[in-house]
């Protein structure tokens, strides 16, 4: 390559750089200024990507009411903690639906929600869902329950607690099922730290983690039951299972104390059966129990598609977040010490 | 030559100006290294602008980012900075992703220059299409990089091999993503080459390895180990294609990209900041050792 050609390349991706640039700061300022015709409200929407389908359908009835009549939407989706913080350095946003309480905590510290968000009957949940064992289809390794997981063979994949959030729920239900089952602290360390013995990558997201298995890393995935519903929805061919002992998963949503009103009412439309009708579609278990529940594709039994395991535990059945984060996850916590012990001897 | 000041945040715009710079520099050392001692005295009113312009902007883009990154990484006191760097799983991170760049750089170093020597001194059916390929690593997405990567070398991989989620995985991506840099530092270099040179040493009764290491090399040295450091500091910062591919297992193939995320993700800032302080320092080492070995080679000339 010439030096002429060269700088004729350098000129190309400089224009390309602007026009992205261009791009990019146009739709910043589509979403800052956006002028509203005469009469419609336009509300922001921040949320990680798992839902959005659920969100936009939920949307759409939410038009047909009255107080949704004339609403329009700026959606931004992408993992659950950026996007949190995302709002935390002024991403404008009137409701935020994440995978995390504490990713509505930040911005309650912040002074961005107010400190009652968790006052309403669902305490600020807004989307429940189950940690679930994924094998390949026809469960060539026999895998029935947790206890299976640790036995010679298996290759386990589950996101990475430490870079992703939501991926702490497969490590908590991981532990919590043995205290669950009768077991002790001690016993639920050891069944840990065979878990990880037997861990083979630990991808930074939920979504990163599925490829990960359907590229054939591993012959187990920890997730979550509406992710695998979902990637049967798409046409993924993978069986799941849901343990006896389980985690139920609750994702948080919440509207910001200087948001348009609209947006309580959108958060109100959310909670009812019609909004929470929309999740049960996309494989999420419904937090209003008076929701029906038609049939749901890619479910296990899409007929009856969410069977309430016998020990299905919370997360305040371990303490809540914060005890949960110190007891587990912090630096000195469990698992960087199981980390540590398992990495070391591998 | 200190390409871009070497630094993280720069690196996507440096291969465009280390190619420029070792243009610029392709002849002997001393004959560019005159005018620099003397424009520092001979600034007329339009080159002091360009200068303010020149400033002004690298301030804005990289000299303030970089500043905020340090001011960041102490809001902790030395304690934090302390507590963060000495974390053995920290320790075990850095430590591969300084061994696998010194590894990659290393091979870069050899094999870019093949590279770029086969392009421009070989006339052969398919060049053009080479040099438009050379530079896939610098256009693909790297998550891209790292879904092509685990087809190739995972456990679907076509070639019989499964090095997913193992060391070797973090050595091929780097590789990957990093190839680029050498070839296109040396390759305008190569091209300016008088090749008249080499036939006066072959004349002169100097064997072709002789005329290599006292005409060619001292030569390519300013060239290569930009490119090298570039190389170096793009494999460091790596994250993108490692995603599916390395398996993130700490103590065995975190790098040490997934442990600032982590620390953001934990909402630990201050630790995140100083994990990110000590891969510029890195990086400032890596160059300046380049640096001085490109002086000393050069010095041959």
């Amino acid at each position: 390559m010439s030096i002429r050609q060269l700088a004729r390349v350098r000129a190309v991706a400089a224009l390309i750089a602007a026009a992205s640039t261009a791009l990019l700061t146009g739709c910043v300022g589509g979403a800052a200024t956006a002028p509203d015709a005469a009469g419609t409200t336009t509300l922001h929407l921040v949320g990680y990507a798992v839902p959005k389908e659920a969100n936009n359908a939920i949307q759409k009835k939410f038009a047909e009411t009255p107080e949704g009549k004339d609403v329009t939407w700026q959606e931004s989706y992408g993992p659950s903690g950026d996007q949190s913080r995302a709002v935390l350095n002024g991403l404008k946003a009137d409701y935020v639906n994440f995978s995390l309480e504490g990713d509505v905590t930040r911005l309650v510290k912040a002074g961005l929600v107010a400190e009652d968000w968790k006052s309403a009957p669902t305490k600020g949940i807004v989307s429940d869902s189950a940690v679930v064992i994924v094998v390949q289809k026809g469960n060539p390794l026999g895998i029935k329950d947790w206890s299976d997981l640790t036995k010679p063979g298996v290759k386990i994949v589950t996101p990475n607690p430490a870079s992703s959030g939501s991926a702490r729920w497969n490590i908590l239900a991981a532990y919590q099922q043995v205290i669950a089952n009768g077991g002790t602290d001690a016993e639920a360390k050891a069944y840990l730290t065979k878990f990880f013995n037997h861990v083979a990558a630990l991808p930074g997201s939920g979504r990163d983690a599925t490829n990960a298995f359907l590229q054939g890393a591993a012959n187990v995935l920890i997730s979550y039951e509406n992710e695998a519903i979902l990637a049967r929805q798409a046409g993924e061919d993978f069986d799941y299972i849901l343990p006896d002992a389980t985690i139920k998963i609750e994702n948080p949503g919440a509207v910001l104390k200087d948001a348009n009103p609209k947006a309580d009412a959108y958060l109100d439309f959310v909670l009812s059966t019609a909004g929470q009708e929309e999740f049960v579609k996309k494989g999420f278990r419904p937090v209003i129990a008076a929701t029906p529940i038609g049939e749901v594709v890619g479910a296990n039994n899409p007929a009856s598609p969410f069977p309430v395991p016998p020990k299905l535990f919370t997360i305040s059945d371990l303490g809540g977040w914060d005890a949960v984060n110190a007891k587990f996850f912090d630096d000195g916590g469990l698992v960087p010490a199981i980390q540590k012990a398992t990495g070391r001897s591998q | 030559m200190t390409p871009s000041a070497g630094t993280v945040e720069a690196q996507q715009l440096a291969p465009t100006s280390a190619a420029e710079g070792a243009t610029s520099v392709g002849g002997p050392r001393n004959r560019h290294r005159l005018p620099r001692a003397k424009s520092a005295t001979t600034l007329t009113p339009i080159s002091g602008l360009g200068l303010g312009i020149a400033l002004t902007w690298f301030s804005l883009l990289v000299l303030i980012p970089l500043t905020a990154v340090l001011v960041q990484a102490s809001a902790g006191g030395w304690q934090a900075y302390w507590d963060a760097l000495t974390s053995p799983q920290t320790l075990a991170a850095l430590k591969l992703t300084v061994g696998q760049a010194v590894l990659v750089t290393g091979v870069n170093i050899i094999m870019g220059t093949a590279i770029a020597w086969v392009l421009v001194r070989d006339q052969f059916v398919g060049k053009r299409l080479l040099e438009v390929v050379i530079d896939i690593p610098f256009a693909l997405p790297t998550i891209v990089a790292g879904l092509v990567l685990l087809s190739l070398y995972g456990p679907s991989s076509p070639l019989g091999v499964n090095w997913a989620n193992t060391r070797i995985a973090v050595f091929l991506a780097f590789l990957f993503v990093t190839l680029p840099f050498i070839v296109r530092t040396v390759q305008p270099v190569l091209l300016e080459l008088e090749q008249e040179v080499e036939e006066a040493a072959a004349s002169l009764g100097a064997r072709r390895s002789t005329t290599f290491r006292l005409v060619i090399l001292p030569s390519l040295a300013p060239a290569i180990t930009s490119g090298a450091a570039l190389s170096f500091c793009r494999a460091i910062s790596e994250y993108g294609s490692l995603v599916l591919l390395s398996g993130n297992l700490p103590y065995s193939t975190e790098v040490a990209s997934v442990r600032i995320l982590s620390s953001v993700e934990g909402d630990k800032l201050t630790e995140a900041a100083a994990l990110a302080s000590i891969l510029l320092v890195v990086a400032l080492i890596v160059i300046i050792t380049l640096d001085l070995i490109s002086r000393r080679v050069a010095r041959y000339a």
